[in-house]
């Protein structure tokens, strides 16, 4: 059996979860989950104001926090902390740990190789809106290729302590110590099925055990100390959800299926680099406090293609506030954002949207939201435009209206909004030959 | 009678771009039945209006009581396009637990 557990649902996530998992119980295997569709774009303007940057900063400091207890007891990380730039991220850890050797996964970074994919005729469509990449060319900042967990085994087998990988696919990271360890070949489908299934309950963390759960939340006991997910994998396919005893939080078939069904599309074509799983044959059962067992994994051959995950400069945003109190808050914010929209009009402004919120009263519901007449309620007004100087100034235009506009303004204290630039995601599939993964050891 | 979907189901919503999915999941797995017959992606799609611009996709799980419905262009341009508080979605499968559904009269809901 093998314990596998995820410490970092994303870049951002609890810095101290990776050291307790560590400290609090038993595992063979830590990863850890860095990387989103928007967090690539983060990274790349990170990486363009400076060519050191463009990786999840947290990740090297952390390692020189646990590297003592990973040599002494063999727990191995593997993680896609690398982002963009996964050779800087790796000398930042080796600084920060020097007696821990890092393999690199390399050969997910196709950006110098977009003018090649196209001359051969790969369109390379936006998944989502269908249209050509070639809209785009000049405005493409990064390009990256979902990677499986073969490329990550054969690292492992390189006996390095960390293993570090750019875009490596989200599941992948948990399905690559099983592979490794159990012997399991590419053509294995259930099973490497059923290791994309652990990698998927367990890549968003604590959304495993108990974390962003409607079901009986209020029950939930000590999330301030909540454990973070821990996969018991076997040899045959078959796994069982866990954390450590004594942390809070909870694990029960509900929440495993919560989870499941995140950012989930169809279920019976789960695509992964290394396989498609079948949602509608997972079969889940509570065997005991806090453990689920998941079994009945079917799978089915992998994908011809592979996802990449484009990123491109897309224009620039802001949003602004201000706070409108009772009585009449929402008919006060109403007037105070028809006064700024006559006004952009009278600039001649041109914007691609102007969209408005009311915080407090709909901003998450939108029109299903049932409003009364609350204490107060906040006007978020957002701008979005390629012409840079309409932005600019529509950041000028709301504080005005703390003396010019309806009564009882406030909430300006902060003074302007930033304007932001909008760096976008672009998902896209060339054909799996095209990506050739290589290693490279540090230390 | 008219029940609101949160009287026998719990939801997770997220992203992928500009899509959004929830995940609808009874509590008890002799609802599924009334589930499948009540939450047809036509009525998801009208009960959520003009804050889903594209089609309304559903997809059966019978093995976990579930539904999956996929929302498209549901995120006001998702990710960093969007000028939403919630680009993500977060907050979606929970608005969608107040629309009302048919109840058999015999099942015994408290409302």
């Amino acid at each position: 059996m093998l314990r596998i557990a995820n410490g970092q649902g994303f870049w951002g996530d609890w810095l101290e979860a990776p050291v307790r998992l560590i400290e609090q119980g038993p595992i063979d295997y830590l990863t850890l989950d860095y990387l989103a569709e928007v967090t690539m774009s983060i990274l790349q303007k990170q990486r363009q104001a400076d060519p050191n940057l463009g990786y999840a900063r947290d990740f090297p400091p952390l390692i020189g926090r646990i590297a003592r207890q990973m040599l002494e007891r063999n727990i191995r990380v593997i993680a896609n902390a690398g982002g963009v730039n996964p050779i800087a991220c790796a000398e930042a850890v080796r600084k920060a740990a020097p007696g821990i050797k890092v393999a690199i996964v390399l050969g997910d970074d196709v950006l110098p190789r977009i003018d090649e994919f196209l001359a051969k005729g790969y369109e390379m469509r936006n998944l989502d809106t269908c249209a050509p990449l070639a809209s785009i060319r000049d405005r493409i900042l990064s390009a990256n290729a979902y990677t499986g967990a073969f490329p990550l085994a054969e690292a492992l087998a390189t006996g390095a302590h960390v293993i570090l990988a750019g875009r490596a696919a989200d599941p992948a990271l948990t399905l690559a110590p099983m592979i490794r360890e159990f012997g399991w070949r590419e053509t294995d489908w259930n099973k490497l099925a059923a290791g994309t299934v652990a990698g998927h309950i367990i890549e968003c963390g604590t959304q495993a055990t108990g974390g962003n759960c409607q079901v009986d939340w209020q029950s939930i006991p000590d999330l301030a100390n909540i454990g973070y997910p821990i996969v018991e994998a076997e040899s045959d396919g078959t796994f069982v959800v866990t954390k450590h005893p004594g942390t809070g939080g909870r694990v029960h078939s509900d929440i495993i299926k919560q989870q499941l069904l995140y950012e989930l599309g169809d279920p019976k074509n789960f695509i992964a680099p290394d396989c498609t799983a079948d949602f509608t044959t997972i079969h889940l059962d509570d065997i005991g406090p806090d453990r689920v067992r998941v079994s009945g994994i079917h799978g089915r051959e992998r994908p011809a293609n592979l996802k990449l995950s484009i990123s491109y400069a897309n224009g620039w945003k802001s949003i602004g506030t201000l706070i409108f109190s009772w009585p009449q808050a929402i008919e006060k914010a109403k007037v105070a954002d028809q006064i700024v929209r006559t006004r952009l009009k009278a600039l001649g402004l041109e914007f691609d949207e102007v969209h408005t919120e009311f915080f407090g009263a709909n901003a998450c519901h939108g029109s299903l939201a049932t409003t009364v007449d609350p204490p107060e309620v906040q006007l978020r007004i957002g701008v979005r435009s390629f012409n840079r100087k309409a932005v600019d100034r529509f950041t000028r235009e709301l504080i005005p209206l703390v003396l010019s506009g309806p009564p009882g303004a406030t909430g300006y204290g902060d003074g302007r909004p930033p304007v932001r630039e909008i760096v976008s995601y672009w998902p896209a599939l060339v054909p799996r030959g095209e990506i050739q993964s290589s290693i490279e050891v540090l230390g | 009678m008219m029940i609101p979907l949160s009287k026998i189901a719990h939801t997770r919503s997220g992203d992928k771009g500009d899509t959004s999915n929830i995940g609808v999941i009874v509590y008890d797995q002799k609802d599924y039945p009334l589930l499948v017959k009540e939450l047809t992606s036509e009525r998801v799609k009208a009960f959520f209006g003009d804050m889903v611009k594209g089609k309304v996709e559903r997809f059966e799980l019978p093995n976990l009581g579930a539904l999956n419905f996929v929302l498209h262009e549901a995120l006001g341009g998702g990710g960093t396009v969007s000028l939403r508080i919630d680009p993500q979605g977060k907050t979606l499968g929970a608005a969608l637990l107040k629309m009302q559904i048919k109840a058999n009269d015999h099942m015994g809901y408290n409302i």
